[in-house]
């Protein structure tokens, strides 16, 4: 009953998210030019809003020492300290962002919102998701 | 139709404030750290690929993917706001009001802004003439988005939102990453990109 009751929770929780980046056209390509032309402030507050009030809320959190529902202490998992992986495969990633208008997460939006050429997007991101399995033991991390 | 499940604002000319956009994203972050998990959309790619079976060829995809469930039903949720917003309202045309600059550069680069879609024909569009080159640029494009997530562990949601609410450097380092990329994109690439075309 309470594993139903949080899996509920995932599905409405991605239910608002999604709605969010739609209704604030996060997942319009034209927005994704608009920021990286510096032509809009529009996509840096709405990230900078959800940083700025997501580490207020992961402070407060830490301070309460509160639990989750289902019984552990909430903490966000670090990740561990890197360059090389984090700028060249964010600057992959950053290429793709911009060429295609779209991140992981409005691109599934797109998708299912009737834009179905992006499932060619997906199923190219699927292939670079295999490509680096494929590759990992050869990259540098 | 006009049966709409949205009680807001319509998706018509302006979006929903940033303030608002940006607050709920928090909002929805805070409300996974409760439920015991922290945001993150692409990682649901090595996820789809593990239960495809790509674990039979590569050590990466040979893991318990029933553990990471939770998000492609969170996924899934946020899926099914597109496929609601489509019936509700439709998506085609959604005016936008666009930065005149930004308008004005990419009709100089030959995407036209007028029509009202999220999305520029001249590259969505797989109808007609010239087919073949998009569909290359969206497959590289995904590519490109999947190998680099991968590789630098997370994307916009786990690295932007969540990575630097938790303030780790890692996180910052993808994000200046993913600028470099779209920056490079966005100023040298396209406008060649466009000619070759």
């Amino acid at each position: 009953m309470k594993k139903l009751f949080i899996y509920s929770g995932y599905l409405v929780l991605g239910l608002l998210f999604g709605w969010t980046l739609i209704e604030a056209q996060v997942i319009s390509w034209y927005r994704i030019q608009e920021m990286f032309r510096f032509q809009s402030f529009h996509m840096y507050g709405v990230i900078g809003t959800a940083v700025v009030l997501g580490a207020s809320a992961l402070y407060l959190i830490r301070r309460a020492e509160a639990r989750s529902l289902t019984g552990q202490r909430i903490e966000v998992a670090p990740k561990q300290m890197s360059i090389v992986r984090y700028l060249v495969g964010g600057t992959i990633f950053g290429l793709g962002w911009a060429l295609t208008g779209a991140c992981p997460a409005p691109m599934f939006i797109l998708f299912s919102s009737g834009f179905l050429s992006v499932g060619i997007v997906i199923v190219g991101a699927l292939l670079g998701t295999l490509l680096y399995g494929a590759l990992r033991d050869r990259l540098p991390h | 139709m006009t049966f709409s499940l949205f009680v807001a604002q319509a998706t018509t000319a302006q979006p929903l404030p940033w303030y608002l956009a940006g607050a709920l994203i928090a909002l929805v972050l805070v409300g996974l750290l409760f439920l015991g998990r922290t945001l993150g959309i692409s990682s649901n790619m090595r996820t789809m690929c593990t239960i495809g079976g790509a674990g039979r060829w590569f050590e990466f995809f040979n893991f318990d993917w029933k553990r990471e469930s939770w998000n492609l039903v969170f996924l899934a949720g946020a899926m099914l706001a597109g496929v609601l917003t489509a019936v509700s309202k439709g998506f085609d045309p959604v005016p936008e009001v666009i930065s005149p600059a930004t308008r004005q550069a990419l009709e100089q680069l030959g995407f036209s802004t007028d029509h009202g879609s999220l999305l520029p024909p001249e590259w969505f569009d797989l109808n007609g003439e010239g087919t073949g080159p998009r569909i290359l640029i969206l497959l590289v494009g995904g590519l490109l988005i999947g190998f680099g997530t991968r590789w630098a562990g997370g994307c916009t949601s786990g690295h932007a939102i969540s990575g630097l609410s938790n303030l780790q450097l890692p996180s910052l380092i993808a994000v200046i990453g993913f600028f470099a990329g779209g920056l490079l994109l966005t100023h040298v690439l396209l406008p060649v990109i466009v000619r070759l075309l």
